[in-house]
């Protein structure tokens, strides 16, 4: 790891610790809660995107076999919350592997092509295996996870608990990227051919970033069961996946601090919108929930156009520009 | 480069290894009758070359004759329609490109490829790749463990910059160094490789004269190093200079075979270059 990037995660936990100090209102507390669940799928994603240059659009199918498993795991058959989510990203690691072994070997966006497909796949299963998943109206009481005997029944544990997962994710990630396994990913997406041509074996390790990043998002998926306590097919339908493809793009896929912004701000975003909703009516003009789909595109497109590396990466030239222009 | 020599007996095989290494004294690339159709075109027809280990040889011939096909069936990018390639003994049809570059091929391309986005170092870094080998669990998990081997990773890779002069630009993108710079480049991150057999796709296409005299020296001390040095050029002031034996390529056949001296009294050659 570098300097910067551990002065970064050694702020970050500060603001993580202070934040329920701040913020005493639960439903606010739920809504981070939620930007933690999406963080470490899209830090995750990252890797596989921003690293190895490849996309998938079905990373919304492994959070939802993370919360699947973790569910059925402890609900049907009576195993710990522990074990459930350990099982759920083995099943992940397993089904990821087969979805990406025929697809990583060809050239192009096959990856993409083939997770689309399998993300349907898994929410038709999940809508229509009642027995298994309890079908669209969902399976109930899921029991909370516990660490050190203390089981996580406040919104302000869970936070605690989520956001220090999203930074061991984060460490771990960092570590990832700074080593020689980073180094040959990076090297793959500058030129496939060149790196090859060094040995590195270019197919397995997209196989492995793929496994890698789609356990990221199975574990996001088995901690969200757990905090909700409950799961229906309703959110991790395909626009899930696309969702977090935009955020790890939004936020600049080329770093993971970029990923991890993206995260932040496309999750806190309708809850910005909700503010300027009402302040919009009461001006007098009439906003529907519906333009959110509106205003998120428009802001995809200003980003793809503008900061074609993202946000994170806007930043830091904002901050530089502005470094010069005091100078001066 | 001796330590490199004991590995690479280690690593051939344990029964015939004897044999084999007989064998690579004397030649260490051979090809026999290696033939590429693309569609109705043959690009390659029925090539039988061995290459003597330690030597530079150059492959040259007018555009569109083969050369860059030839370059991609021995590292694995193409499959040759018929023939064998061997390596030291080994034969390389049908492996893949990284495999190929485990058994100590080598390669740079026609159009540089480098990792742009990349510093010059990290470039060479990844050269380093098969002589290292932390994956991706311990590498996540247990970083402090591969401090040493990532350390020697960038001392050796800084030695390779050395040889080829780009030290003092270890810091800078790759992408933003000048084109005689990425070429050398190019080199050092293949030499990285510690290969027997370097390939070298028109290193000097693009260079002014006075890089192009610096990529022949690199050359020079690169068969010092006892790395043999195959090369496609157009450059033939650079050819005849350093080469040690000429293949003059047209339509995918073999036309020369000789010392640049008999090339260049070649009928046959003269006639492919000026035209009958």
């Amino acid at each position: 790891m570098q300097g910067r990037d551990i002065t970064g995660l050694l702020a970050l936990v500060l603001c993580i610790a202070v934040a329920p100090v701040l913020i005493t209102n639960d439903y606010y507390l739920g809504v981070l809660i939620f930007t933690a669940f999406n963080c470490l799928a899209c830090i995750g994603l990252c890797l596989l995107m921003g690293y190895a240059g490849q996309i998938s659009l079905g990373h919304g199918a492994f959070v939802a076999i993370g919360a699947y498993a973790a569910g059925i795991f402890t609900v049907k058959m009576g195993w710990s919350p522990w074990n459930a989510m350990l099982a759920g990203a083995a099943i992940v690691a397993v089904v990821s592997a087969i979805v990406g072994i025929p697809t990583l070997r060809l050239k192009g966006h096959y990856l993409a092509m083939g997770t689309l497909g399998f993300a349907s796949i898994v929410h038709i299963l999940a809508v229509a295996t009642v027995e298994v998943t309890g079908g669209p109206s969902g399976l109930l009481n899921i029991p909370r996870i516990s660490i050190f005997g203390i089981v996580l029944d406040s919104d302000v544990r869970f936070f605690y608990f989520s956001w220090a997962v999203v930074v061991i994710g984060l460490y771990l990630a960092f570590n990832l990227v700074n080593s020689r396994m980073g180094r040959g990913l990076r090297a793959l997406h500058g030129s496939e051919e060149a790196a090859a041509s060094l040995g590195v074996n270019i197919t397995g390790y997209k196989i492995q970033v793929f496994v890698l990043s789609a356990v990221y998002a199975s574990i996001a998926g088995s901690l969200y069961a757990y905090y909700v306590n409950y799961i229906d097919p309703g959110p991790f339908d395909v626009m899930h996946s696309v969702l977090l493809v935009t955020m790890v793009a939004v936020g600049g896929m080329h770093k993971l601090w970029g990923a991890f912004t993206g995260a932040v701000l496309l999750t806190l975003l309708p809850e910005l919108l909700s503010f300027a909703t009402q302040y919009l009516e009461a001006m007098g003009i009439a906003y529907k929930p519906d333009y959110d789909i509106l205003v998120y595109g428009g802001i995809l497109l200003i980003i793809m156009l503008f900061l074609p590396e993202g946000v994170f990466d806007g930043l830091g030239s904002a901050v530089r520009f502005g470094k010069r222009f005091i100078q001066r | 480069m001796t330590a490199w020599a004991v590995r690479c007996v280690s690593a051939s095989g344990s029964s015939n290894g004897d044999m084999m290494q007989a064998q690579a004294v004397v030649q260490i690339l051979e090809l026999d009758n290696i033939r590429k159709v693309f569609g109705g075109v043959v690009a390659v027809d029925n090539l039988s070359v061995r290459v003597d280990k330690g030597s530079v040889t150059s492959v040259i011939g007018p555009n569109g004759a083969g050369k860059t096909t030839l370059f991609n069936m021995i590292t694995g990018f193409l499959a040759p329609t018929a023939g064998r390639i061997a390596c030291s003994g080994k034969v390389l049809n049908r492996l893949r490109p990284h495999d190929i570059a485990a058994f100590g091929v080598a390669r740079t391309f026609q159009n540089v490829r480098l990792f742009p986005q990349m510093s010059v170092l990290e470039n060479v870094m990844v050269g380093r790749h098969l002589r290292s080998r932390a994956g991706m669990l311990v590498s996540a998990f247990l970083p402090p463990v591969l401090r040493t081997e990532e350390r020697r990773v960038r001392e050796d890779a800084r030695q390779w910059l050395e040889f080829v002069g780009l030290a003092a630009h270890s810091k800078a993108t790759a992408g933003s160094l000048p084109l005689g710079s990425q070429r050398m480049l190019e080199v050092a991150r293949a030499l990285a490789l510690e290969p027997h057999l370097l390939l070298l796709d028109e290193p000097a296409a693009g260079l002014n004269s006075r890089e192009t005299i610096a990529m022949g020296e690199l050359i020079e001390k690169i068969r010092q190093q006892q790395i043999t040095v195959v090369l496609v050029e157009h450059d033939m002031e650079l050819v005849m200079d350093i080469s040690d034996r000429v293949l003059v390529i047209n339509f995918g056949r073999l036309i020369g075979d000789g010392t640049p001296e008999a090339v260049q009294e070649d009928a046959d050659v003269i006639a492919a270059y000026l035209g009958e």
